[in-house]
């Protein structure tokens, strides 16, 4: 079926419809990584958004049961030059269509990527709709113009009840924003106690868990939306280590007094240079994150930057002068993407152990 | 910056001549790393032997040594240098034996020399299988089952153990000896027994063969401080067992989920690291297609084939980056060149599908065998970029200059189901056009998948690509069909062969609905971002990116691929007038599709379109750019077939008039406009039918030459010796294959001259001519060419002077113009005339310090040779010698015939120079690996006819203290001239030792061997020259040859006479 893309500047992208064909609107944004596409369309950090792949091909290896980021996803959109009808891969189990249809997520295929790439850069991230290409220009221009993006949208793709992921070593406790699987992945493979809450769980309940470590995950949105996040944070920061990724990161950013504001186009991809200003190494990272730490902000605050990245400088990285706890604005479990920072589980791990002996009465 | 300041002076040693194996990505890998090393303030030597390559030219390195590349000649220039290190791993398999030999020898110690980039130690680790598997045990590292045996019995209890196939390879401290497939136990006693007795440490290495795995193979870089990047992903099309050079190759991989590129990452990261190379190394895996399992096949320390690959379809030039990494730099501190970006684009982010797709050379060794393997047989290679695998694959498939336009093959539409069934099945180098058409026969893709363990998403893509044929077939000039299918890289000649009209209709048609392509940018994604990268990609989209400047340019079509008859001297011409170009203030725009080449790189020209060179992607860039004119004379048979064309679509051809290019090479009428300013030639006619072939082969007088009038006219010349040779050549010739005509020429054996000019329309400047050794009975391109001529007398110097002159006047010529004479009894015939770059162009631009090309550009844009200060005639010749010599795979290319003959055969040459003629010959022959003891045994094999003139070779050979063996014909007829020769039995004669044992056996040291020219005895030639070639031992199907290397071991030996 003929269907268009119409952005807000007025600009129209013609293809054709796969996955579900439901009309959508969205924040369009673009990610460059060639893989992953299964992990990126799961993530709940694409929350209400329309994803542009810029790799061409998309849906090689179909849909397999290990590659899911959530079971659920909620991003508004697909739009590719082209998906794969015939994947192939020894664990695929369902082609991309077919999943896209199934979670009701409408796509769009045959479209210019890099031309809409080079769009988006040039005019910034914009809202964009997919309709059929018969309907009224005119109408859904109107409606997409007429349309307040959603906020609050980690309460939409949060857990709303706890539950836990059982191990034999050290207790940390997930906040979940829009939690990754990985990220219980890598805390399952140091043997860690994992405990997942709501994002809107009270300092004082965390607290009374006693656990030995917090971990903000990654989510969609805007952290400035979450206030009561920042008070829990405010409390809790000084008394258990932390480490926030992603949109975690925002929020102790946030929490200590730092900006964090909208970026023009984002950081979306899976091989993003970072440094690591400590040791001068530098590694490749998964990011995909629409906002960022204001660097002008963070010298009054009690915030130390420890990671930035290579092309444009911005933050991506930074700890508390005082307090246990850290954070990145990548995503460092990868997934998709490379394993560059997984280490930085494990100097959590090592913060969590430290913390813990140097608070021995 | 952490680049080393306690060096200046660094050797680079490069790969030698061009053999399959290691082409033209070497000239592009040394090239780079010379000015990338340069660029950082180090003085650079080279050392190369091959003087058709860019890296050999003045300005490349700050000096150049033109040398064979044998211990012998490498330890005095590194004595002579004196240089602080050296770079071994950029000249391929050539450069890391070299620098094995010099470190065996303790010269690098003596001299306090340091290797750069990788150690002797990370070198031998990859070389040597027994270390190599040992070391990724110690990783953790899945590597194929293998066995280290000393006996044949060892190999087949092992072989119990595990599946067949089975792959033995010979141990030794040479690298590079090839591997050996075996099916069975029978082949593998045959093989393991064969490797032993070759092995000087009596050890064989064997391991599992995964035929059928998913090959896969990983970029990866590293710097000193430990920082490491996969700078691209190549996923083969071909399952494991067939070789890389020939294997059908995508990048990026196209069906592995990220977990299992994460997977491969880390296991090639881990490697890279664990060899603590300062470089770049190539990691290749086999993929369990049914689980995440994998095993690790092996690693190339060296920049290769796939680097040179990845270089191109990345946009970031490996070697260039190795380069530094090796004088101690560090990832951050090296920008990808043309952008301000650092890191990320080392590990890049692609949006388009690279397709790279081998070039073949069976289509010159027709009786070659043509099954793929684990032994490269491909000369080179096209690339090609899309914005689909469907659209990326076709541009490669019309880009492989063997005149197809899709994966569509006449022949295998007439093929029977059973026959193309066979060749699915059975890989060799057509496989491609019949799993296409196997396919369009409606044969499920599932089934395909599991018969050839092809991934089932390619075929899919071929799959696809039929379907679109379909469609087409059934839409006769339907608008929405014609996009779809040139959205997926159909090119307007198919869809009118299935459309049942002209491609001009369809073409026409297109431009109608304005359905032309866009160009996209190989590169960085961002317009913002600072770029020079240059390189620019068709496809049917909306955005195009690239945009013509105001500043006049000139477009320069390559060569595409690189195959026998087109090598890199091609490379060489399109470079070189790109630099003219643009120093004469034009925008200098190249076409091109062969990754391997200096001249593709994305910062040598200032537009570079990575296309086919078809009349239809040709247009479409002229359209777009709209050149003042097109050079066609820099890219051999790829341009020239276009030539004429283009002229009818009234694009300006630069230099000389296409009508005079056409005459040129219309024998007919050629030959009136030679008689008629009185220039002898070789009388020819052509011919259509086999009476008339017997009349005029009559009336010309034997020996005469057959050239069959088609597209692809130099493969099947031959010499006919006699009327009833003559009758059977026809009868093949019109009975079994698709020509209409022949051309007879009367042949005339005598020596052969080479002569480069460049006219401007009124004078013309001869920069030099060579002298072939060999007379021409064999190909100009398979003999070793002498500058200054050493034989010729000043008077026939000055006629072929003459005549070069007038008959660049006659076709005013303005450029190159390329002539061959044959010299006969002090008369000078012309024989070929060609009005393009030559294969002696690089050779003479080198040894007279005339930049010819550089000349016939200024010429062709239009200034006078005077302007650019050279006088008219024969440039004055050096007093030095030089011989360019050739040299041939034939231990790669099985069932080739290694007799030389009117067909070339060579892939590549090497340059020796001297004071005297022999000491230049023997540098040539070093050069080449043809080395010879001062004394030994040579084995004489002759035709009949060359009895009489093998006397003296015999009689030369036996002065210096050689023992000759020879079969009885050829010892009567010399025992008769009281020479002692021992006999050999011939192949039918049955006696305990026949002419094959000897050559086995390693009894002799030097085999000429000239029978078979004659239909009489070709078998038993064919078997004297394969077990030759395949024992590695010289040799000579020459008596000119023969002659030469006499008067180098002469020139060396002292005379042992009686009195």
């Amino acid at each position: 079926m003929d269907r268009i893309l119409l952005l807000e500047d007025g600009s129209i992208f013609k293809g054709k419809g796969f996955g579900s064909l439901i009309d959508t609107i969205g924040e369009v944004v673009f990610t460059t990584g060639m893989t992953g596409y299964q992990e990126i369309i799961t993530d709940q950090s694409y929350n209400g958004q329309m994803i542009v792949f810029n790799y061409p091909s998309i849906g090689n290896t179909g849909i397999n049961r290990n590659d899911y980021e959530s079971i659920e996803p909620t991003c508004k959109a697909v739009i590719v030059k082209e998906f794969a009808r015939v994947p192939s891969n020894w664990h695929n189990h369902m082609n991309l269509d077919e999943f896209l249809k199934n979670k009701k997520i409408p796509g769009i295929t045959g479209v210019d990527t890099r031309k809409l790439m080079h769009l988006l850069q040039e005019k910034g991230v914009m809202r964009g709709t997919i309709v059929d290409a018969q309907d009224d220009f005119n109408h859904a221009f109107d409606q997409l113009k007429a349309t307040v993006l959603p906020i609050q949208q980690v309460a939409q793709v949060s857990t709303s009840r706890a539950y836990v992921s059982p191990g034999n070593g050290r207790n940390i406790i997930v906040i979940d924003f829009g939690l990754k699987h990985s990220l219980l992945k890598e805390l399952n493979k140091r043997d860690c106690h994992v405990t997942v809450l709501p994002y809107d769980t009270s300092a004082e309940s965390i607290i009374n868990l006693e656990p030995d470590g917090i971990l903000l995950t990654n989510g969609p949105g805007n952290p400035n939306d979450l206030p009561h996040v920042l008070k829990m944070i405010e409390t809790i920061q000084s008394k258990i280590p932390i480490f926030g990724t992603g949109l975690g990161h925002q929020l102790l950013a946030l929490a200590n007094g730092c900006r964090v504001v909208k970026m023009k186009v984002g950081h979306r991809g899976l091989n993003l240079p970072v440094k690591e200003l400590a040791s001068g190494d530098f590694y490749l990272t998964t990011q995909n994150h629409g906002f960022l730490v204001d660097a002008d902000s963070i010298d009054q605050t009690n915030l130390a930057v420890t990671h930035v990245e290579l092309n444009d400088g911005s933050i991506e990285g930074m700890k508390h002068r005082h307090y246990p706890s850290f954070s990145v604005q990548f995503n460092p479990d990868g997934s998709p993407g490379p394993h560059d920072a997984t280490h930085l589980f494990d100097q959590f791990m090592d913060l969590i152990d430290f913390w813990k002996e140097d608070n021995k009465v | 910056m952490t680049k080393r300041t306690d060096l200046s002076k660094i050797v680079v040693i490069g790969s030698g001549p061009i053999v399959i194996g290691q082409s033209a990505e070497f000239d592009y890998a040394g090239t780079q790393a010379c000015l990338s090393l340069k660029e950082e303030g180090y003085e650079v030597i080279l050392i190369n032997s091959n003087p058709a390559s860019i890296m050999t030219d003045k300005g490349i390195a700050d000096r150049v040594y033109i040398e064979p590349l044998t211990l012998e000649f490498i330890s005095k220039i590194l004595r002579k240098e004196r240089p602080d290190a050296l770079i071994p791993t950029l000249g391929g398999r050539t450069s890391l034996n070299a620098t094995m030999e010099l470190a065996d020898s303790g010269l690098l110690d003596e001299l306090e020399i340091e290797l750069l980039g990788t150690k002797l130690e990370a070198i031998k680790t990859t070389e040597y299988p027994d270390l190599f598997k040992k070391l990724m045990v110690e990783l953790n590292e899945p590597t194929l089952e293998s066995v280290v045996v000393h006996t044949v019995q060892e190999a087949v209890l092992f072989s119990e153990k595990v599946t067949f196939p089975l792959l033995v390879m010979t141990m030794s401290n040479k690298m590079g000896s090839g591997k050996v497939s075996c099916k069975n136990t029978v082949e593998l006693e045959l093989a393991v027994s064969k490797s032993l007795a070759r092995s000087p440490i009596n050890k064989c290495f064997i391991e599992m063969n995964r035929t059928g795995y998913k090959e896969v193979e990983y970029e990866a870089i590293r710097d000193k401080k430990d920082h490491a990047m996969i700078s691209c992903t190549l996923e083969h099309f071909d399952p494991v067992g067939i070789h890389t050079g020939d294997s059908i190759i995508f990048a990026p991989s196209q069906t592995l989920t990220d977990k299992q590129h994460q997977v491969l990452r880390d296991a090639s990261l881990k490697i890279i690291r664990a060899l603590k190379m300062e470089g770049s190394c190539t990691i290749r895996f086999a993929l369990d297609p049914v689980t995440l399992s994998y095993f690790i096949l092996g690693v190339n320390q060296c920049t290769s084939l796939s680097s040179a690959v990845a270089s191109k379809a990345t946009g970031n030039p490996i070697a260039r980056t190795a380069a530094k990494l090796a004088v101690g730099m560090t990832l951050d501190e090296i920008k990808k060149p043309g952008t301000n970006q650092f890191l990320s684009e080392f590990e890049p982010a692609m949006d388009y599908i690279v397709s790279k797709i081998p070039r073949w050379p069976f289509d010159k060794f027709e009786q070659g065998d043509r099954d793929l393997g684990l032994q490269m047989k491909s000369t080179g290679e096209t690339m090609s970029f899309g914005r689909t695998v469907e659209e990326s694959l076709l541009k490669a498939v019309r880009s492989l200059e063997i005149g197809v336009s899709h994966i569509f093959l006449e022949e295998t539409a007439l093929a029977t189901d059973e026959e193309v069934f066979q060749k699915v099945s059975h890989a060799q180098d057509d496989r491609l056009f019949y799993l296409a058409e196997i396919i369009r026969r409606g044969y499920p893709i599932e089934r395909l998948a599991k018969d050839t363990h092809i991934d089932l998403f390619f075929l899919d893509k071929l799959a696809h690509i039929i379907e679109i044929e379909k469609d087409l077939r059934n839409h006769i000039f339907d608008l929405e069909i014609l996009a779809y299918a040139k959205n997926y890289g159909f090119s307007d000649e198919f869809i009118a062969l299935l459309w049942e009209t002209t491609s001009q209709k369809v073409e026409a048609f297109r431009i109608e609905n304005a359905l032309v392509p866009v160009y996209k940018q190989l590169g960085p994604y961002s317009k913002e971002l600072e770029t020079k990268v240059s390189g620019y990609y068709s496809t049917y989209e909306e955005e195009n990116e690239s945009i013509p400047t105001d500043r006049e340019s000139i477009l320069i079509l390559g060569s595409g691929p690189t195959r026998i008859g087109q090598g890199i001297e091609f490379d060489h011409a399109v470079f070189h007038s790109i630099k003219a170009i643009q120093k004469a203030g034009y925008e200098a725009i190249v076409l091109n599709n062969n990754p391997e080449t200096v001249s593709t790189d994305f910062l040598v020209s200032d537009k570079l379109y990575f296309e086919p060179l078809t009349l239809e992607d040709v247009m479409h860039v002229f359209r777009l750019e709209k050149p003042i004119g097109v050079i066609i004379q820099y890219g051999g048979q790829a341009a020239s077939k276009l030539a004429e064309s283009l002229d009818q679509l009234g694009v300006p051809i630069l230099g000389t008039a296409i009508s005079d290019v056409i005459h040129s090479q219309s024998p007919t009428s050629f030959e009136k406009a030679l008689d008629k300013s009185g220039i002898p030639k070789s009388i020819s006619t052509i011919v259509t039918n086999k009476e008339a072939a017997l009349s005029s082969a009559k009336k010309i007088g034997y020996p005469i030459l057959m050239r069959p009038i088609s597209k692809f006219n130099e493969k099947k010349l031959e010499i006919i010796e006699s009327e009833q040779d003559l009758e059977t050549y026809m009868t093949r010739s019109f009975t079994y294959s698709p020509y209409s005509a022949v051309l007879i020429t009367q042949y005339i054996k005598g020596i052969e001259v080479e002569v480069d000019a460049i006219s401007d329309g009124t004078s013309i400047l001869i920069p030099g001519m060579v002298e072939y050794i060999e007379r021409s009975e064999i190909h100009t391109g398979d003999s070793m060419a002498v500058y200054p001529p050493q034989s010729l007398s000043p008077e026939i110097k000055e006629t072929i002077i003459q005549y070069t002159k007038q008959v660049a006047q006659s076709l005013n010529c303005i450029g190159l113009i390329n002539s061959q004479f044959v010299i006969f009894e002090d008369d000078v015939y012309i024989s070929k005339v060609h009005l393009h770059a030559s294969r002696t162009a690089p050779f003479l631009s080198k040894v007279t310090g005339i930049p010819i090309v550089e000349l016939a550009t200024n010429v062709i844009l239009g200034q006078s040779l005077k302007s650019q200060g050279y006088e008219e005639g024969l440039a004055p010749e050096s007093t030095l010698v030089h011989v360019k010599a050739p040299v041939f795979s034939f231990a790669q290319l099985q069932k080739v015939d290694a007799l030389l003959g009117p067909v070339m055969k060579s892939t590549g040459e090497v340059m020796g120079s001297d004071r005297t003629l022999e000491k230049a010959l023997y540098k040539a022959f070093e050069a080449s690996s043809l080395h010879l003891a001062d004394y030994g045994t040579v084995l004489l094999t002759l035709t009949d006819k060359d009895k009489e003139e093998s006397y003296s070779i015999a009689q030369r050979f036996h002065q210096i203290g050689y023992q000759i063996i020879a079969t009885s014909g050829t010892e009567k007829f010399l025992t008769s001239k009281q020479i002692p020769v021992q006999t050999i039995a011939k192949l039918d004669e049955t006696k305990n030792e026949n002419i094959l044992d000897v050559i086995a056996t390693g009894k002799v040291q030097l085999v000429i061997n000239t029978t078979g020219r004659t239909k009489k005895d070709v078998k038993d030639g064919e078997l004297i020259r394969k077990s030759t070639i395949e024992n590695g031992i010289p040799l000579l199907t020459s008596l000119d040859t023969a002659a030469a290397i006499l008067s180098v071991l002469e020139a060396r030996t002292f005379l042992t006479q009686p009195l």
